[in-house]
Parts: C-alpha cells; sequence; structure tokens
C-alpha cells in the first residue's frame, strides 16, 4: 500500500493530472473559441478522437511527436469542416450534427483501428520531459509542474495569446458579436458566417491536437474511445469559462486532477470497485456543474444559426 | 463639416447639388411593390422627413439607401455622382449612416467595443485612436458619453447616442434615422431634437423617418409622404415654416390621404375626441368595484431580465390600467405573475375578491383570468397546428371539444368558424395551420382564444408590437371594447402612444419597480417620460 500523502504520491498525481488536464485544456480553449461566437460544437469528442488517430498514425510513420501533434490538429480542423458546411453555412441544427459526428468519428477510427492496428497494438516511446532549470527542483511542484513535454509550455502560451486576442483585438472584438449579436456583426459589415467558419475551423485544431495529445503523451498508443468523454466534459469546462481562456487552464487542471486520482487509487490498490472510481472524472463534472451552472452565462445566439435576411 | 466636404471634393459639389438623390427607386418583393417610383432628394444641413404608415415602404426605401437591398429600378446619386451601393459597407464608405428602428448595438460589449465592431482599420483594437474619435462626435453632438461602459447599462436615449455617434463614425455626409423615436420618452425625444438641430448645423443631411405627425411638423424641413410605396405629397420649407401647427397638420394630412377624410381620423393623435372620452371613463370608473389587486408582489426575472418587487396596484372592472417602460425592467415578470406562469415569491393577488396567488395557471383561466403573451409565435401558438385546434388549446380535455378523452372536430369547428368570423382573422379555412398565417392574423387568432369564454382580467403584452396599422387599429378597439364591458385590462407597452391611447392610469415600471401611477390626461406623457427618467436617476 503506497502512502497517499507523500511527496512522491504527489508529485505523480500532480504530473498525471496534467498530463490528462492538457488534452482538456487543448479542447476547452477551442470550445471556448466557438462558442464566443455563437457555436455549441458539441461534435468535439469526435474532433478529439479524430485527431488522436491520426496524430497516432502519423507520429508512428514519422517518428516525430510534433508533426504528430500537427497531423492531429489538422484532422480535427477537416472534421470540424462539417460543422462549418452543414451548421453554419446550411444552418442545419447544431446539437444534431455534432452528436452525429461524434459517433461517426468514434466508429470510424474504431473500424481503422482494428483493421491496422489489431494485431500489433503498436506503442509510441515515451516523451521526454522538458525540465525548467531551477524550478523543477521545488518538491512536489518541480517535478510536476515544470517538467512536462514542451507542448504543455506551448499550450500555456496560447491560452496567454488568446487571453489576449479575444480582449484587444478586431478578430476577438467580431468573434464575440458573431455569438452575441450576430445581426449586429451583419450590419457593421463583417461576414458573420466567415467568423463563425474561422472560429470553428480554429476549435477543430485545438480539439484535434488536444486528442493528439492525449494519445501520444498522456497513453503513448490508440485504443478505441481512447478520449474516454474528455470532449464532452471540455464542453462543460468552456461553459463554466465563458469565455475567458485561464479558466479552461484551470478547469483543465481540476477535471485532470480528478482523472489522475482515478488511475492513482487504482494504483494504490484501495479497496473501491473499478467501476466507481472511474466515474469520479464525471461525478466532479456534476458536482461542478450543479455548483457553478448558475455562473456560466452564454453567449445570446449560443446554438442558433444566423442566415441573413431570415429575422 | 469640413471633414466631409473635402473627402468628396469640395470643388465639384455645389451648394445646391444635393447629398442624396433618388430617381425612380422601385423595389417589389413576392407580392407587393414596396417602393414604386420614388425619386426623393435630400439636402445637406436640411431634415428630410419621410412620413408614412407602416408599410408606406419608407423602410424599404431606406434599406436600399444604406445597401441592405438592391433597388429593381432607379438610381442614386451621392453628392451628384451616380453610385451603386451594393452592401452596408459600401453604403458606409459612401458617407451613408444609418441608425436602425431596432437598436443594433451589442449590450454585452463596452461602447468603444461597440464603435470599434467594423471600423477598426488594424488587427489590433486601436483604443486610443476609438476614444478620441468618440470625443470629437459626442462633443458634436453636444452629449457626454462614458466609452468603457457596458452598453447594456445605458438608458435608451444614451444608447441612441451611441448609434448616432456609430453613424457617423467614418465622416458620413447622410444621416438616416429609422422612426428612432418609437422607444424614447418625451424628454428624450427633446434631447434628439435638439441633436439633430447641432448636426443639421454642421452641414449634415438627415434623413429622418418617422410615422407620427407631430414628430415630423416639429423636426423636418421638408416632408415627404409616401403612401403604399409611392410618394403621395411634399412641403417644403415654406409651408411648414409658417401657419400653426394645427394648419400644417391639416396639409400633411390632406397631402396624405387626399379626399379621403375617412381615412385622417385613424390615427390617433388626430383623433380630438379622446379628451371627451376620457372624461366619460372617469366617470364611468367611479364606484366600479375592484376585480384584481396586487399587494407588494415580488417575482423573480428571467435570464438577464428584471423580475418586479412589492408590485402592489388596483385594477377596477372596465378600466384599462397600462404599464410603461422600457423593455427588460420586469414587463414579463409581472405578466407572468398575474398570469400564474411565474409563482410570485412574496405578496398576494387577488381576482375579484378572491385569493388566487397560489392557484396555477388553469385554475385562474377558469376564474376569468387571462393573458395575451408579447411571444406570440411561440408561446401564444403552436405555429404547425390549425388555427381551430389553437382557439381550443387552452381547454384541451373540457367539453364541448374532447368528449370522452377523444377529440370532437366537428364542435371545434363550429366554435373556431363562429370566432374567425367574429375576430376578423383572415385564414383560408379553420385547418390551415397557423403559423402560415400573418403576424396580424395570429394576433387576432390569440384575441379571439383569450377573449372568449368570458374573461374578467385580461393582461395584453405589447397587444400591437409588430403589427400593421389596420391590425393596430383593429386590437385597440378590440381592448376599448372589451373595458367597456366591464372587464379590467392591463395593457404593458413599450410605446407610449399606445398607453396613452387606451389607458385610463398609467403605471410606470423601473428596474422592476412600481415608480409611480400617472391619470391619463393632458401632460400624462412628460409625467411619465419624468418618471422614466427619475426612476433612472434613482437607480
Amino acid at each position: 500500500m503506497v502512502d497517499l500523502l507523500s511527496p512522491t504520491f504527489l508529485t505523480a498525481v500532480l504530473a498525471a493530472g496534467i498530463v490528462a488536464g492538457i488534452p482538456l485544456l487543448f479542447a476547452s480553449l477551442g470550445e471556448t473559441l466557438a462558442e464566443q461566437a455563437g457555436v455549441l460544437n458539441v461534435g468535439l469528442e469526435g474532433m478529439m478522437i479524430s485527431g488522436a488517430f491520426v496524430a497516432f498514425v502519423t507520429a508512428l510513420a514519422v517518428g516525430d511527436y510534433w508533426i504528430g501533434l500537427l497531423a492531429g490538429g489538422i484532422a480535427g480542423a477537416v472534421v470540424s469542416l462539417v460543422m462549418v458546411v452543414f451548421c453554419i453555412r446550411l444552418g442545419l441544427d447544431q446539437i444534431v450534427v455534432g452528436i452525429a459526428l461524434v459517433l461517426t468519428a468514434e466508429g470510424a477510427t474504431s473500424v481503422l483501428h482494428d483493421i491496422w492496428y489489431s494485431r500489433s497494438y503498436p506503442r509510441l516511446p515515451n516523451v521526454e520531459p522538458f525540465r525548467i532549470p531551477l524550478l523543477s527542483e521545488i518538491p512536489v511542484l518541480g517535478g510536476s509542474l515544470f517538467s512536462q513535454p514542451l507542448v504543455v509550455y506551448v499550450a500555456l502560451a496560447g491560452v496567454a495569446f488568446a487571453a489576449w486576442a479575444i480582449r484587444r483585438t478586431r478578430w476577438g472584438l467580431e468573434l464575440r458579436a458573431a455569438g452575441e449579436r450576430p445581426d449586429s456583426l451583419d450590419a457593421a459589415g463583417v461576414s458573420v458566417v466567415r467568423t463563425r467558419t474561422v472560429a470553428e475551423l480554429m476549435c477543430g485544431f485545438l480539439a484535434g491536437v488536444g486528442g493528439g495529445y492525449l494519445a501520444l503523451v498522456g497513453a503513448g498508443t490508440f485504443v478505441p474511445f481512447v478520449t474516454h468523454g474528455a470532449g464532452f466534459i471540455a464542453i462543460v469546462i468552456a461553459m463554466l469559462a465563458r469565455g475567458r481562456p485561464w479558466w479552461c487552464v484551470l478547469g483543465g487542471l481540476l477535471f485532470g486532477i480528478s482523472l489522475s486520482i482515478t488511475t492513482a487509487l487504482q494504483v494504490a490498490g484501495i479497496a473501491i470497485p473499478v467501476d466507481f472510481v472511474e466515474m469520479l472524472p464525471f461525478i466532479s463534472v456534476l458536482v461542478v456543474l450543479v455548483l457553478f451552472v448558475r455562473e456560466s452565462r452564454l453567449p445570446s445566439a449560443l446554438g442558433l444559426p444566423y442566415l441573413r435576411g431570415s429575422r | 463639416m469640413t471633414g466631409s466636404n473635402d473627402r468628396i471634393g469640395s470643388s465639384t459639389v455645389g451648394v445646391s447639388t444635393p447629398a442624396v438623390e433618388l430617381s425612380g427607386i422601385t423595389k417589389a418583393f413576392p407580392g407587393v411593390i414596396a417602393n414604386d417610383r420614388i425619386s426623393l432628394r435630400a439636402l445637406r444641413g436640411e431634415v428630410l422627413c419621410l412620413l408614412g404608415e407602416n408599410g408606406a415602404g419608407k423602410s424599404t426605401l431606406m434599406s436600399i439607401l444604406s445597401g441592405l437591398y438592391q433597388p429593381d429600378a432607379g438610381s442614386i446619386r451621392i453628392d451628384g455622382r451616380e453610385v451603386r451601393i451594393g452592401s452596408p459597407r459600401d453604403g458606409r464608405e459612401l458617407g451613408i449612416g444609418m441608425v436602425y428602428q431596432h437598436l443594433s448595438l451589442i449590450p454585452t460589449l463596452t461602447v468603444l467595443e461597440n464603435l470599434m465592431l467594423g471600423s477598426n482599420p488594424g488587427i489590433v483594437l486601436d483604443e486610443v485612436r476609438a476614444r478620441a474619435r468618440l470625443g470629437d462626435l459626442a462633443a458634436r453632438l453636444g452629449v457626454h458619453v462614458d466609452a468603457d461602459v457596458r452598453v447594456g447599462a445605458l438608458s435608451l436615449g444614451q444608447q441612441q447616442h451611441v448609434e448616432i455617434i456609430k453613424a457617423l463614425w467614418k465622416d458620413s455626409t447622410v444621416l438616416i434615422l429609422d422612426e428612432p423615436t418609437s422607444m424614447l420618452t418625451p424628454q428624450g425625444i427633446e434631447e434628439l431634437q435638439k441633436v439633430l438641430l447641432g448636426l443639421k448645423a454642421s452641414g449634415l443631411a438627415i434623413i429622418f423617418i418617422t410615422h407620427k405627425l407631430h414628430e415630423a411638423i416639429a423636426i423636418g424641413d421638408r416632408v415627404v409622404a409616401l403612401r403604399q410605396g409611392r410618394v403621395v405629397g411634399e412641403l417644403g420649407p415654406e409651408v411648414l415654416r409658417t401657419g400653426t401647427p394645427h394648419e400644417i397638420q391639416g396639409r400633411i394630412v390632406e397631402v396624405m390621404f387626399g379626399e379621403d377624410p375617412t381615412r385622417g381620423p385613424q390615427i390617433a393623435e388626430l383623433r380630438e375626441d379622446l379628451a371627451a372620452e376620457r372624461s366619460d371613463a372617469r366617470t364611468r370608473l367611479e364606484g366600479s368595484p375592484e376585480i384584481l389587486r396586487l399587494d407588494g408582489v415580488s417575482a423573480p426575472g428571467a435570464r438577464g431580465q428584471h423580475g418586479i418587487e412589492g408590485a402592489t396596484f388596483v385594477v377596477r372592472e372596465g378600466e384599462v390600467l397600462g404599464v410603461a417602460g422600457v423593455d427588460g425592467n420586469g414587463q414579463r415578470a409581472l405578466a407572468e405573475a398575474i398570469a400564474g406562469q411565474r409563482r410570485s415569491s412574496v405578496g398576494t393577488i387577488h381576482l375579484g375578491g378572491e385569493e388566487v396567488t397560489n392557484l396555477s395557471v388553469g385554475a385562474r383561466q377558469r376564474l376569468g383570468l387571462r393573458y395575451v403573451t408579447d411571444d406570440r409565435l411561440h408561446e401564444g401558438v403552436v405555429g404547425r397546428y390549425a388555427v381551430g385546434l389553437n382557439f381550443v388549446l387552452k381547454r384541451i380535455g373540457d367539453e364541448p371539444f374532447w368528449r370522452k378523452g377523444t377529440i370532437d372536430r366537428k364542435a371545434i369547428e363550429t366554435t373556431a368558424r363562429s370566432l374567425i368570423t367574429e375576430f376578423d382573422v383572415r385564414t383560408p379555412s379553420p385547418a390551415t395551420p397557423i403559423g402560415k398565417l400573418s403576424g396580424g392574423n395570429i394576433q387576432k387568432a390569440l384575441l379571439a382564444r383569450e377573449l372568449s369564454f368570458d374573461p374578467r382580467v385580461v393582461v395584453f403584452h405589447k397587444p400591437t408590437h409588430g403589427l400593421d396599422v389596420k391590425t393596430i387599429a383593429a386590437v385597440r378597439d378590440r381592448i376599448r371594447a372589451l373595458a367597456a364591458r366591464g372587464v379590467g385590462v392591463i395593457v404593458i407597452s413599450t410605446d407610449l402612444d399606445e398607453l396613452i391611447d387606451l389607458s385610463d392610469r398609467v403605471a410606470v415600471l423601473f428596474a422592476g419597480r412600481i415608480v409611480g401611477v400617472v391619470e391619463n390626461g393632458p401632460q400624462a406623457a412628460t409625467r411619465i417620460g419624468e418618471l422614466l427618467v427619475g426612476g433612472e436617476a434613482a437607480a
């Protein structure tokens, strides 16, 4: 039996929490952009799992996880094109198309995985963490927060950039207007369809990178349904973040840790049935939703298609 | 003034060249010619008033000028140059600033953000420049605007100033205002007049769209009257600046309605019998028993809207109580608390002496309480159901329309036919899905449902919102007739003219509180405006 409060254990939980949280961060950041523009991207899980699969296939072939992540991002963006065409351009129901996307992507990646890898189950080598000098020597925090794969720091830089861009750039202003009052944006001479399309593609890209990270760094392999509901948790995080990217970091970390505790408890051999332990992340979603649901002020035009002249 | 002139090149523009000249503009929509060979000119330093009823083609014409619609025929000249305005952006580039009837600002963004939207040249928002420009334009309007406050927190008058500043942002030469006064208090209108006077003096051409005669006379230097898509008359400054307002009004009515004297009196402000009618009403109401009483009723609001707090008032039999207030100040909560669709947290509601505070919607209806919702398309009717079925939606399971749990189509159809005739609902048949009807006919159908089967108290929420003039008149007549029959009526509206037209008393709602009740009569509009402004000052 492992001592639950030992520094080693805490370091492991925190480090694993960050590993599990980064995909949530990427995906919820993407969802934040889409939601700010008025697109409720329910297909996030589908984009993540597509990204995870393509990133894995690419990294396996090329042997470089940066290229793998990039490929994953592109795959996510390609999947999000479905949302662009059917929901943003044609004005179909975002939720229906989103659910269809999730189911299709899960099915397709499972089938392809079965065809290609069901005999070999290949794995990728571990990703070397990038140790920040000095900071990585701090007990507990040093071994977790400050020795992570480089992409983690890239993600945080991305969050800082997104937070700035949403507030301080023309693009961010148009994004918020598209989600709040698309007709006003249209009247201001800015294309709502284009604004939403860009946001949706970025969302798909980020979700794909998140999925890729999950497969390459988190799991080290791809198995069917590897994302395990992370896309839906990310949607919850984005709703609670209310357009503020730094809250995605907090949410990603919170849910990431509750995922890593799940693993840790199992490793520690605590005598709780596995099924209950695995419920933990979803229970924390429910608890957070019950506690903070009133806080989630969503853009007024979220989920509503915008078609000119149909007001 | 200089900025706008220089931009076009003042050497080629003579003083007499119209800022805007429309010739032969024609625009048809399926089934209706909205603009029929319309020609008009707007000059710099002048307010051109476009006067006409709803549906006369004013808004279509201005949508063409601002680039939202393309004309089927005709030409547009700006400062003497023929132009094609392909989009609202083109329109802005050509110096046409438009203030829409419904404010187009985004309430969750700050004033500055709203102004930078669509006008910021670079990628990064240039707040310094925008702030300076806002300062300039606010000074030109003679108003003060706080750049960093969210637009949703501003009063309507202030929001309108921001709208005008936004319209002038790109050195406009023409400012179009589409019915800008319909939501403002008398004080707000006065301030707007002052602002327009200043802008006019700075050399702007202003086109002011309205359906109110007195505004056209007070604000316009020239008035062009539209009717059924055509220009039916024009009065120049020589007429508008001579004679009493009454004479001018007469001239305009003559121009608008020609030799047809029966049309004029449909305009509420021309009805001189109103005052007499009101004093009649007052004597009629003396000693009339109270039918509805609210004591300290509080109810929570929906998302982003005010609830109501401590609403206390009485409605007598045969009385029309108006409720004035800017949208979102608790109107919905008030209406739904009375109808029973929203639980009141504190306070009591009595209907004819009987407490109904804890009764359900259905139980209140059976006691004769009716609510005509403002959301007629969604809450009011089921669009895909037949007109007939919509009539009995609130009587599901009741005899004679349902017998032993099954629907009796014959009984419904018989009732439907008589209601359709009685309430003049224009529908191909009782079996037509109600969603296929026009807004006016849907509203008539709603009234038919709510006003039949012996109502005792009826709450109307924005009963004429978005309807055409004829239907508005019909609906208001219906409301008056209802009160004359002894029914207690509450009319919640954002249209002050409507409340003045209908009500015996007007309660003013601000931030969820009733800040005062005004007896209708001369000066009532001003007092209501004071209360609205006072409410804003207090909050």
